[in-house]
């Protein structure tokens, strides 16, 4: 799986001249509905604004040389030990890349 | 010109505001939009929208005794003063970076708010909103900060609260409001998440993220000690992944029954208060967030964190049966009960509406355009030891 994602996320990274969030083919319903996930329900632990909560900042400098395969990687699997659960069940791949990427094209 | 000011006021148009109570009013909070609406509960309605009071996720509110003014705890460690007559912000400072709820002490004159970033409780006085005291909630050796969850008020103008990272419960005395007399708790537990006081002001009970089982203090014997209840109740069972922590906030007690949220499992526990022992489980639809009684305690209402979060289920409290399942809408996030018990207020975020219920029936009696909201509080909560 890890590789899958790895390979995805780099895949996109050198083969487009696009940035990751618009080469992946999600519908813009599904990208609307994913952009309310994150703020509101990713939002619940790490912040409306995602400056951080209970869970860590997911903005600007807190995922500095964090690649999109590893960020995409912690959504799917959760982080185990820690309040970071799995979202395997309700994201496929292509959308956990897609938010790694949203994550670290915002400022 | 000793007179002038007299005179001139009479040449004012009247008031704003119209002369009345403020018992039947509250706020609810607009997440995203960093926005509060003013409703009444007698005809069920908005009066007005209050704006500019920050990042209101995780947003709450707590009550002066007069339940003239609201204070409400901003996420990004703001913290407001709205004056519900006047349907306006009276004052608003930035008294942290990141900040997670508050409470207002027995005598009104301390309002504190437990702050993730710089961890620990800063306490302003209510008239000003000046600081009063800092309480740096530092632990081991390095002096790290810890996250501070589970503020509440207690008897004897003191404030309890967790620490998320230490493990730790303290209690800070604040009747020398200039000199707070700080007692720790040290190893309660592993992660605690939210905590919330009894009525009466006696126990607070902490919940456990990292373990299962909840760290209880009785207040009126702080030299005994926090002691571990509930420590096996998922017994052996895997953990489910949990999308949303759940609240402690209030005291779902019927009886000698009382009621909480399990972690990591779809069940609400129940907790003979005379023993502290588990007596049963309730299985849920979902991973539980609130629950709460209505006031006369004869049901309790549950709400689910992701992906459970557009429903309800009422259960009784004699039988533990679900009479119930209501499916209001997307993200239903907090419930709000009527001082007594007839109605109850529900927020549904993704919906945009606030709903009033009616307890017995079940049926909606109101529906109310909302932008995002969250939480919802009652000026009633004024006068209750831990809201």
């Amino acid at each position: 799986m890890g590789k899958r994602l790895g390979a995805l996320a780099l895949g996109i990274l050198f083969m487009t001249g696009l940035s990751a969030t618009e080469y992946i083919q999600i519908s813009p319903a599904r990208q609307a509905e994913l952009r309310n996930l994150l703020a509101q329900d990713c939002g619940s632990c790490h912040g409306l604004r995602l400056r951080g909560g209970l869970g860590p900042p997911l903005r600007g400098a807190a995922l500095a040389g964090k690649p999109a395969s590893y960020l995409a990687a912690t959504i799917l699997f959760g982080r185990p030990g820690t309040a970071m659960p799995p979202w395997q069940p309700f994201l496929t791949e292509e959308e956990a890349v897609w938010l790694a990427n949203l994550l670290l094209e915002q400022p | 010109m000793k007179f002038y000011p007299f005179l001139l006021s009479l040449l004012l148009p009247l008031q704003s505001f119209a002369e009345r109570g403020t018992g039947d009013l509250g706020l609810f909070i607009e997440r995203a939009s960093g926005s509060v609406q003013l409703i009444e509960t007698s005809g069920n309605t908005a009066l007005g929208r209050i704006e500019g009071l920050g990042d209101l996720s995780h947003a709450s509110v707590v009550f002066s005794r007069d339940e003239r003014y609201a204070f409400v705890f901003g996420r990004d460690g703001g913290l407001s003063k709205v004056d519900l007559l006047e349907k306006r912000l009276v004052k608003r400072i930035q008294q942290g970076g990141n900040s997670i709820g508050g409470a207002i002490s027995q005598d009104g004159r301390l309002v504190a708010v437990s702050n993730y970033a710089p961890g620990g409780v800063r306490i302003f006085d209510t008239e000003t909103l000046d600081l009063v005291a800092d309480i740096p909630a530092t632990y081991g050796e390095r002096g790290e900060r810890s996250k501070v969850v589970g503020l509440v008020d207690a008897p004897g103008n003191r404030f309890v609260f967790s620490l998320w990272d230490a493990g730790e419960i303290w209690i800070a005395d604040l009747k020398d409001p200039q000199h707070p007399k700080v007692q720790r708790f040290a190893q309660i537990g592993k992660n605690p998440y939210d905590a919330l006081i009894t009525p009466d002001g006696r126990y607070y009970i902490a919940g456990l993220f990292g373990e299962d089982g909840f760290a209880l203090l009785d207040l009126w014997h702080p030299e005994a000690g926090v002691r571990r209840i509930l420590p096996h109740y998922g017994k052996g069972d895997q953990r489910l992944p949990v999308y949303k922590m759940p609240h402690l906030e209030g005291w779902a007690v019927a009886g000698r029954r009382a009621f909480v949220p399990a972690m990591g499992h779809h069940a609400v526990l129940v907790i003979d208060m005379e023993t502290w022992q588990e007596i049963g489980q309730i299985p849920v639809k979902g991973q539980p967030v609130f629950v709460m009684a209505r006031p006369d305690g004869r049901q309790i209402w549950v709400n689910f964190a992701f992906p459970d979060n557009g429903y309800i289920q009422v259960f009784d409290t004699e039988t533990l049966a679900l009479v119930k399942e209501l499916h209001p809408g997307p993200a239903v996030l907090h419930m709000e009960f009527e001082p007594k018990g007839e109605e109850v207020w529900v927020s549904v975020r993704d919906g945009n509406e606030v709903q009033v219920y009616d307890t017995a029936s079940f049926t909606r009696r109101a529906t109310l355009p909302a932008k995002k909201p969250s939480g919802i509080f009652l000026t009633a909560r004024a006068h209750k030891i831990g809201l």
